[in-house]
């Protein structure tokens, strides 16, 4: 067992390495051919930091960036830990909030059939909405770019866990349900002893794709809202034609959705059982 | 006229089928449970044995009928009635010792958490479990988890228990041991015990009297046998009793023959009571024909 993680780690390094290498050697040959590219000539031939960078380049961006995360000289240059702190702001702070409302709703339509009946088709509707698309309506509502982020967020990523968590309470098995009734338990109780420890895993199995989801949404929102947050930087980086730095806060990105996604993981072990 | 302690009268349950006759699994059972007493349950598998329980339990709603417990009719669930489910349900997401503090803490919520799992490993160690408190369910084996689920039925000390085939996934060395501590706790206390079981020894050595059901569907208690052998019973002792063979025999002789046969059996009335020992009982002639024509029987099916 650990000895095929050993191997498929050594493999990784090597699939990565080998990437970069490939990555490097066209890169550099693209520094070297005099040619114009068509897009070139468009602009006059005055672009010659918009070549694509080596992953060298971009190694470098990222010591020089990583160990000073946090400089903050002026609005259009703060550091990469501050871009990224806005975006989990933004994104904790909706996610935080549609958990609060979509754990207690998708308790109540788990249990109730009534209630799942009369909210399921509004859900159904709402879901398949792309959050993005309810940008303009809520600029004009709220009237202020970051709280509309965070209402993206919220939008985004209530309905994976309302309705996994409607669903884990409706699957609860009733022998378990027997056991708190022949028991007496309360109604509170058994809603907390047995029905919310039951469906746990399904509750966090959807507050795992909400996470990776608003994730993905933060990025486009703040490119259209502007201001702080990474999808800006990227944005802003991209306006500069810095393709150094739009590299490596893409694979930011990544580093902190597989954080992101770590932590709901681990959570998830945390409250998983096998019958 | 004196009521009984529980008084199932006129029940029946049937369920709603697709091709709109409904399944009639029983629609009359009547029979009573002393104060006290230890009652056992014998039918064939399917004829509703289950159903009864859940019914005694409150769990489930009979299509007609009631159960009478205390003068009270069954409206659900209580802690008075305690039950080891046939499929153990125990919580998987707890230990051993969780799962039955489960049921202490229902029982007594104004105990001290020290108090809970004292009396909570008390009934473990009673079982046998002591070496595995902090085991989930998952990691134990079918038999220790049945005997989870016993300790926890135990441990809340209900005026009755309800017990679906408890011994079923026991060894019969383990099974002796807790049939022993079955029979010591309902013999110190006032408890009353309704247990289904499918093993005729098993009813001999612990029953004041033996329920025999027919054959479903339409199934009805058809008689009650007294077991009128002397306690405390040993199980090594018990069969060399002189009147245990014909109380077996009688047992097995209405499984294997008399068990489907619906007409001898009127509909409505209490089940027959009989003492296959007794005098004056038609059956109480010693019978060794009766084993012989048993095991014929079993063989041929
Ligand atoms: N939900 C249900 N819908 C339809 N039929 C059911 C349902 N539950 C039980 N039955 C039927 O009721 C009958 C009695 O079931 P029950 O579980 O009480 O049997 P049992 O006597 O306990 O059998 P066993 O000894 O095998 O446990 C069975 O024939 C079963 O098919
Ligand atoms: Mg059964």
């Amino acid at each position: 067992m650990s000895s095929l993680k050993i191997r498929s780690a050594i493999l990784s390094c090597v699939l990565v390495f080998s990437l970069c290498a490939i990555w490097e050697v066209l890169t550099r040959q693209d520094v070297r051919s005099g040619e114009l590219s068509e897009y070139e000539m468009l602009m006059g031939g005055a672009v010659p930091e918009a070549a694509v960078p080596p992953p060298s380049a971009v190694l470098a961006l990222a010591w020089e960036q990583l160990t000073d995360p946090f400089y903050d000289k002026g609005p259009n240059d703060k550091g990469i830990g501050i871009q990224l702190g806005y975006s989990l702001y933004r994104v904790l702070s909706g996610y935080v909030l549609a958990a609060l409302i979509a754990i207690p709703v998708g308790f109540v339509v788990g249990m109730s059939p009534l209630m799942y009946g009369a909210l399921n088709p509004i859900i159904q509707v709402l879901r398949p909405i792309s959050p993005l698309a309810w940008m303009p309506l809520a600029l004009f509502i709220i009237k202020d770019s970051e709280t509309s982020a965070i209402f993206v967020i919220f939008i985004c990523s209530i309905w994976p866990m309302l309705l996994n968590t409607a669903f884990g309470v409706a699957n609860v098995r009733k022998d378990w349900i027997n056991v708190a009734r022949t028991h007496e338990l309360s109604s509170l109780r058994t809603a907390f002893a047995v029905i919310l420890p039951a469906a746990a895993p399904t509750i966090l199995t959807g507050m795992r794709i909400s996470i990776g989801i608003a994730w993905l949404v933060i990025v486009a929102a703040e490119m259209l809202v502007g201001g702080t947050g990474i999808g800006y930087f990227v944005w802003n980086e991209w306006n500069n034609l810095d393709l150094t730095s739009v590299i490596f806060s893409i694979l930011m990105i990544g580093c902190v959705g597989m954080l992101l996604d770590l932590v709901l993981s681990g959570a998830q072990k945390l409250v998983q059982y096998s019958e | 006229m004196s009521r009984s302690f529980v008084e199932v009268s006129g029940l029946g349950k049937s369920f709603p089928a697709k091709n709109a006759v409904p399944v009639v699994v029983y629609d009359n059972v009547n029979f009573a449970l002393n104060k006290g007493e230890f009652v056992c349950i014998i039918g064939h598998s399917g004829c509703g044995k289950s159903t009864i329980l859940n019914t005694l339990a409150g769990l489930d709603e009979p299509t007609t009928g009631a159960v009478i417990m205390n003068g009270r009719e069954v409206k659900g669930p209580s802690l008075e009635r305690g039950i080891v489910f046939q499929n153990y349900s125990l919580l998987p997401w707890l230990s051993a010792l969780k799962n039955v503090e489960f049921g202490v803490k229902a029982r007594w919520p104004e105990w001290s958490k020290a108090q809970v799992r004292e009396h909570s490993v008390r009934y473990l160690n009673m079982v046998g479990l002591d070496h595995a408190l902090e085991r989930k369910p998952s990691q134990l084996s079918g038999g220790m988890r049945q005997r989870v689920s016993i300790a926890r039925a135990f441990a809340t000390q209900p005026e009755l228990l309800l017990l679906d085939e408890p011994f079923g996934a026991l060894d019969a060395l383990t099974r002796g041991v807790i049939q022993q501590e079955l029979v010591k706790i309902w013999s110190e206390t006032q408890q009353t015990v309704f247990m289904i079981t499918h093993d005729v020894d098993e009813a001999l050595l612990l029953s004041d009297r033996i329920l025999l059901m027919s054959n479903g569907p339409n199934a009805v208690v058809a008689e009650s046998v007294h077991v009128d052998l002397p306690r405390p019973r040993q199980r090594t002792t018990i069969i060399h009793h002189p009147g245990y063979y014909t109380l077996r025999n009688y047992l097995v002789d209405f499984l294997v023959n008399r068990s489907g046969d619906r007409e001898g059996f009127g509909p409505g009335a209490h089940p027959r009571a009989v003492n296959p020992l007794s005098q004056d009982s038609p059956s109480a002639e010693p019978e060794p024909a009766v084993t012989t024509r048993a095991i014929k029987q079993l063989a041929v099916s």
